[in-house]
């Protein structure tokens, strides 16, 4: 295994035994791949419909992501690929549906969903890191709040996931002292700092100067190549070709094609896919 | 300087009472007006609702009628009298909590939504990351509309003058009594109040610029 990964979290001295064994095994895949739990149903979506007063962003939605599998989601603008990814961990409610994250149904509310939340880690489009605490502090907030471990312990888990991405450096600097590609960097540090069971990218580089994207995407082909199971939303093409195991296309508030990324890029079935792959080639 | 000196007793203990009234009064108007504040953002309908009413209908109250109400109301009630100075620090905590309350409402508004959706992503719940994370960006939002607030209220703790509590406010009138020139001693309690404000001001800056260098 190259550079530090999250199987240096593990060693943690807080963990109760029975915590390690849950989490063990899908960061095991990085060294082999064909492990138990790999292949078991981890997002389960069905027949999600949501309604934005009149306008319906989402029509029957049936998607399931097994452990260990990255999913791109791509299509055109307001296709509700951004709604889809917060139905998931209900920043959006549905209005018909479920979703099931590990075999258990959302909660409605309060300390459940929460829980629930904190396995469920998500990267956003703006980063919406902290803009009052430090780097480190944003890494740390969630561990210590959430996951109850010592300010110390979260501290040491946060050092090897910011060397991780590259940003150690920044460790006691403020959001805004860093750059674009830098932020998202430890936005995605600060995910992974929850150890989570998935982890929900929205279009994690599409605010980013061009020559940062690639170093965000860099961390995130490597976390893929560790058995992450992963959502993303994006239309970079290189990275669905390299990571993805699946391409969900949308359209219209519907999933309107699903293919391997040779499959969808080379040759797409629907016209609406046809159609939007010509016009994102063409820029 | 004989006016200030010959009736040193009565300046004392008079804006002894103001900085009591002012002390207490400001730190339940800041519990109340962050709890208030917080329940009119809260997922929960029925807190918004206590919330909003509680604003409304407290702010749209003038605050010598609240007064009146703690000071001539509440003792007819059969209920434990604790004193004029604790109804009257009742009634300006109730009534300047609905200020904080709306400032800090303000403040929110300048937090953008991606700083609570970040922090519920992480499994925070509403209080933490009302207290964690929205609070503390809101408060360095808000510094000086929020002073304007405490400072209103410093001016306010002489509507507790009316009603028997012996604050700086009280000192003119006193005063005259023993026949001291209205005038010196008006400007002598104006004088006290200029260094409080003052010193309220001095923490505004402070705080303003020790956040700056935070963010
Ligand atoms: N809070 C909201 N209120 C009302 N309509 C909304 C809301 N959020 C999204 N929508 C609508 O739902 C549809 C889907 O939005 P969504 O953000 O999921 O699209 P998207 O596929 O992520 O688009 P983009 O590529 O532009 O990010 C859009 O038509 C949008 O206008
Ligand atoms: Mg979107």
């Amino acid at each position: 295994m190259a550079s530090p990964t999250l199987d240096s979290m593990e060693s943690n001295a807080h963990e109760t035994p029975a915590a390690a064994a849950r989490n063990r095994p899908r960061y095991e895949t990085t060294s082999n791949p064909i492990v138990a739990g790999v292949g078991e149903p981890l997002v389960v979506v069905e027949g999600v419909e949501k309604y934005f007063g009149d306008f319906q962003a989402l029509k029957d939605i049936n998607l399931t992501v097994t452990k260990g599998e990255v999913v791109v989601v791509i299509g055109p603008s307001g296709s509700g690929k951004s709604t889809l990814c917060r139905t998931i961990n209900r920043l959006e409610t549905i209005n018909a549906g479920e979703i099931r994250i590990d075999g258990k149904k959302l909660p409605e509310e309060g300390k459940a969903l929460a829980a629930l939340r904190a396995d469920v880690g998500m990267v956003f489009q703006s980063f919406n890191l902290f803009a009052h605490k430090t780097i480190l502090q944003n890494v740390t907030l969630g561990p210590i709040k959430v996951r109850g471990q010592s300010k110390a312990d979260a501290e040491k888990a946060a050092m090897v996931l910011l060397e991780r991405v590259g940003v150690e450096k920044q460790a006691n600097k403020m959001p805004a002292q860093l750059s674009g590609g830098q932020q998202q960097r430890v936005a995605i540090a600060r995910a992974l700092a929850m150890k989570p069971k998935v982890m929900l990218f929205d279009e994690p580089t599409s605010a980013l100067d061009p020559e940062m994207i690639n170093e965000v995407l860099d961390v995130m082909i490597q976390l893929a190549s560790e058995g992450m199971t992963m959502i993303v939303v994006t239309h970079e093409m290189g990275f669905a070709r390299k990571a993805a195991d699946r391409v969900v296309f949308m359209a219209d508030g519907e999933i309107v094609e699903e293919a391997t990324p040779e499959e969808f890029f080379s040759a797409p079935k629907s016209d609406r896919a046809k159609d939007f792959l010509s016009k994102l080639l063409s820029h | 300087m004989d006016t200030l000196l010959n009736n040193s007793d009565l300046f004392i203990s008079g804006f002894r009472n103001t900085l009591i009234l002012f002390f207490f009064s400001a730190i339940f108007a800041l519990v109340i007006g962050i709890v208030v504040g917080a329940m009119r953002v809260s997922p929960v309908p029925i807190m918004r609702g206590v919330g909003t009413v509680y604003v409304n209908f407290i702010r749209n109250t003038p605050l010598t009628l609240l007064m009146f109400f703690f000071a001539f109301g509440y003792p007819k009630l059969d209920l434990p009298n604790p004193g004029y100075t604790v109804l009257a620090i009742i009634a300006l905590s109730v009534y300047t909590a609905t200020y904080v309350a709306e400032v800090l409402r303000s403040g929110f508004n300048t937090v953008p939504v991606g700083q609570a959706e970040a922090a519920r992503a992480i499994g925070l719940p509403f209080g933490p990351t009302m207290s964690l994370v929205i609070m503390p960006q809101a408060f360095r939002a808000v510094i000086p509309p929020m002073m304007s607030v405490f400072i209103a209220l410093l001016k306010n703790t002489t509507v507790a003058a009316g009603f028997s509590v012996a604050e700086a406010g009280t000192i003119r009138a006193n005063l005259s009594e023993r026949g001291e020139p209205a005038i010196v001693v008006l400007l002598w309690v104006a004088f006290f109040f200029v260094i409080l404000v003052g010193f309220l001001a001095w923490l505004q800056r402070s705080l303003e610029r020790r956040w700056k260098v935070l963010r």
